[in-house]
């Protein structure tokens, strides 16, 4: 049992934190995230020489072969600097369901070019309906001929607008929350029938919802087993889940030293405010949550490579729900002991609140795997 | 980073199971899994079994009778040992006193007193708190005045617990009044059997007597018995709490307490259901375990952290502050599993005479006690808000 990074590792983390330094202050941050495209390119191309973007992918196509413990190192210091490129869409979650669920000839065909930076990615689950259940799916996908037709409405697809690639969740049998029946298809995103609202989300990142009207696809397009893809999307949500707790662990992190810092210059009735033990005692609560979501991180990281499936769920919930807890704590907290400068958007703290905010409903919100940890424990 | 276990670590498991699972006296594992204080006897005739295992003191050096144990060996051991209901060693001698006398004690008190508590020969308790000195314990003002071979001790010790069993005393004395209040501080191993000391019980809100106050009247002590220089006290005072602030989390125990919940849970009913398919109730319980879960990482973590050499400043006082709150959230929910048979409560003491088992079902004998006692873990080894305080100015530099 060991929490300790080893070289490489270390090296990993200060390469990324030296790239959020030279490339993320608070204002160049501001200016990017108001840009049309919502993140650099040039980024991107820097993150993929840096053989970022293949961080989690197998030797054998190129990439590194790293664990979810690499994914995490990534993420956690990205979340420091609220970094916009979209890592976790790309890479995490449209690269691991191809490499998850895929063919040779579709990993083949797709990995290499997302490690290269040539290509992005979008993953389609969500839907009106289904709130965080991955299973409730009523987009449908219908055999004709050799393809399929899908029909349905995909929402909150984040990175949809520059991703090349749309990987939707369909249904190709079964009732609309039945486990089996699901199917992945990968959909390029100027196929005809597609058809997308983009916007901005209050994080800073852009996101559309997508309208499928008689779109129609090859065989090819299918990504795994027809009907079978609902483990696969778990898997890889579990891996999108530890990621996103690990940039939330980041951004905690600085929202704290930020909020620490103010309370030590900010004086009111003649002293640094910092100095009333209200304040100080908020403080060390705030610290205190940052640290336990330090530790279950950690652990769900290192849990997800562990065999035993009952153990990883109950992680993966056990993590997410606390990481919310903490995520909603520090991120109101951090605004309340500001005052009123914390309610400014010049300010960066606003913006740690509001990415804080989301990633507490990504994937599950906190009284969701709350109750996902109940079922699992009982 | 990694979590998994070798199968070294396995096989250690297995011992440490098999162990427990022939060693461990019935009546002590039943009154531990109660919540319910030790007897003497049988905590003593535990940890005597303890010993000669090898296995009282897993934190020690091993050249002073430690076991050498890896991180993980300790967290597997304390997992089994709270899962299976059995007692750690009290920790005023081996967790509290024993460190301090093998890190600042001379050679003839390491051979003298360091056998005598891996043995449990000697039963020590904690002289500390006065009826001033609380939170504020450097303030404190029993004096011990210099006669020739001797310190004379006079002054009053309060909330010392189990005092009515201890054979010693380690306590904080005022020996200069003039320097600046930590600064005229000793450390002193006091023979409880010495005239002049009296010992006055304190009954609990649980009725029972664990509690005491300690009177020092003209009390006799060798100067061999001062750990240290006279008048550097409060550096092994502080040296002290910072080992009793790892401990406290009680994290194992607290996962046992989860998995009685659950047993109750399931024999309790609640709208004609089992009370374990409330959902209310389940939403709180697995708050606690998520809870739990986390302060169990962060323990493992900052045990990580040392173990690679790392230094920590007053990280230990999350621990603390998180693992209090969930042994008394565990607490609260046990009494509240029992429904109307939280009420009837009496001391041990008040029935030890009589041949009738307490009221109610078996399982109600136990957490009322044990969440009238555990009100003091949020006061006790330094309030959680001074704990608060100490992370403010410590890690925050507030």
């Amino acid at each position: 049992m060991d929490f300790e990074l080893s070289d490489e590792q270390t090296l990993l983390k200060d390469s990324v934190e030296r790239f959020v330094k030279d490339n993320y202050s608070p204002e160049s941050r501001a200016k990017l995230a108001d840009t049309e495209l919502g993140f650099s390119k040039d980024h991107w191309k820097k993150m993929a020489e840096l053989g970022w973007l293949g961080l989690p992918f197998s030797e054998d196509v190129g990439g590194f072969g790293g664990t979810a413990v690499e994914t995490a190192i990534m993420m956690e210091n990205m979340g420091s600097g609220l970094v916009l490129e979209p890592f976790l869409s790309t890479v995490v979650m449209g690269g691991g369901l191809v490499a998850e669920a895929g063919s040779q000839s579709q990993i083949e065909a797709i990995i290499p070019e997302v490690i290269e930076g040539n290509m992005m990615l979008a993953f389609a689950y969500a839907e009106p309906q289904s709130r965080f259940d991955l299973n409730d799916v009523e987009t449908s996908a219908t055999k004709s001929g050799d393809g399929y037709v899908l029909n349905g409405h995909k929402s909150v697809v984040y990175h949809a607008a520059t991703a090349d690639k749309i990987i939707v969740s369909a249904r190709t049998g079964g009732g609309s929350r039945d486990e089996d029946g699901i199917s992945l298809f990968v959909v390029d995103n100027d196929t005809s029938g597609l058809s997308r609202r983009d916007y901005r989300t209050i994080d800073g990142q852009r996101a559309s919802d997508i309208k499928l009207d008689d779109v129609k696809v090859g065989s090819d397009a299918l990504l795994g087993k027809e009907g079978g893809a609902l483990p696969a999307i778990k898997n890889v949500v579990d891996r999108t889940i530890a990621a996103l707790c690990a940039e939330a662990v980041g951004a905690m992190r600085t929202a704290n030293n930020i909020t620490n810092e103010y309370i030590k210059e900010r004086k009111q009735f003649g002293t640094p405010i910092g100095k009333f033990q209200v304040l100080q005692h908020r403080m060390v609560d705030m610290y205190m949550e940052a640290e336990q979501s330090k530790s279950m991180s950690d652990m769900l990281a290192m849990k997800l490579e562990l065999d035993d499936e009952g153990e990883r769920r109950k992680a993966v919930s056990a993590a997410k729900a606390q990481i919310g807890q903490a995520s909603k704590f520090i991120g109101e907290q951090s605004i309340q002991l500001h005052g009123g400068m914390g309610m400014t958007d010049e300010y960066s703290i606003g913006h740690y609140f509001k990415r804080l905010t989301t990633i507490e409903m990504l994937f599950g919100n906190t009284d969701y795997h709350f109750k996902q940890y109940a079922a699992l424990a009982s | 980073m990694d979590l998994s276990f070798s199968k070294e670590d396995l096989a250690f498991r297995d011992e440490v199971r098999e162990f427990l699972a022939t060693s461990l006296p019935a009546d002590v594992k039943d009154r531990c899994d109660r919540g319910l204080h030790p007897t003497k006897e049988g905590q003593v005739r535990w940890q005597k079994i303890l010993n000669e295992k090898g296995w009282m003191a897993p934190n020690w050096p091993k050249e002073y009778g430690g076991t050498g144990w890896t991180i993980t060996q300790k967290y597997i051991a304390a997992h089994e040992f709270g899962h299976a209901a059995a007692p750690i060693a009290l920790p005023f001698g081996v967790s509290m006193v024993g460190p301090v006398i093998y890190t600042f004690g001379n050679q003839e008190q390491k051979d003298k007193y360091l056998p005598r508590i891996l043995n449990s020969d000697d039963w020590w308790c904690q002289g500390y708190s006065e009826p001033g000195s609380g939170s504020d314990l450097a303030s404190l003002q029993t004096k011990a005045v210099r006669d020739g071979d001797h310190y004379v001790v006079n002054g009053q010790k309060i909330w010392t617990s189990f005092a009515q069993n201890a054979d010693m005393i380690f306590c904080l004395v005022r020996t200069d009044s003039t320097a600046k209040q930590q600064e005229g501080i000793s450390f002193l191993l006091i023979d409880m059997k010495t005239p002049g000391i009296t010992v006055k019980p304190i009954i609990g809100l649980d009725k029972e007597h664990s509690l005491n106050e300690v009177f020092f009247d003209d009390v006799r002590v060798p100067v061999e018995n001062r750990i240290g220089e006279e008048n550097k006290g409060w550096t092994y005072a502080k040296f002290l709490l910072g080992n009793e602030r790892t401990g406290i989390a009680r994290v194992a125990r607290s996962k046992r307490q989860v998995e009685r919940l659950r047993e109750i849970a399931s024999l309790e009913r609640s709208g004609g259901r089992a009370l374990a398919e409330d959902q209310d109730f389940i939403n709180k319980l697995t708050r606690i375990e998520v809870d739990l879960m986390s302060l169990e990482y962060t323990e493992l973590r900052y045990l990580s952290m040392i173990a690679n050499g790392k230094e920590l400043t007053a990280e230990p006082s999350l621990l603390k502050i998180k693992g209090t709150e969930i042994q008394q959230r565990l607490t609260s929910l046990l009494v509240e599993s029992l429904g109307i048979y939280g009420a009837p409560y009496e001391a041990e003491r008040a029935y030890a005479g009589r041949n009738e088992a307490p009221v109610g079902p078996d399982y109600a004998h136990g957490p009322m006690a044990e969440h009238l006692y555990l009100r003091a873990a949020t006061i006790y080894g330094g309030s959680n808000e001074i704990q608060r305080n100490i992370v403010s100015k410590m890690v925050l530099g507030l």
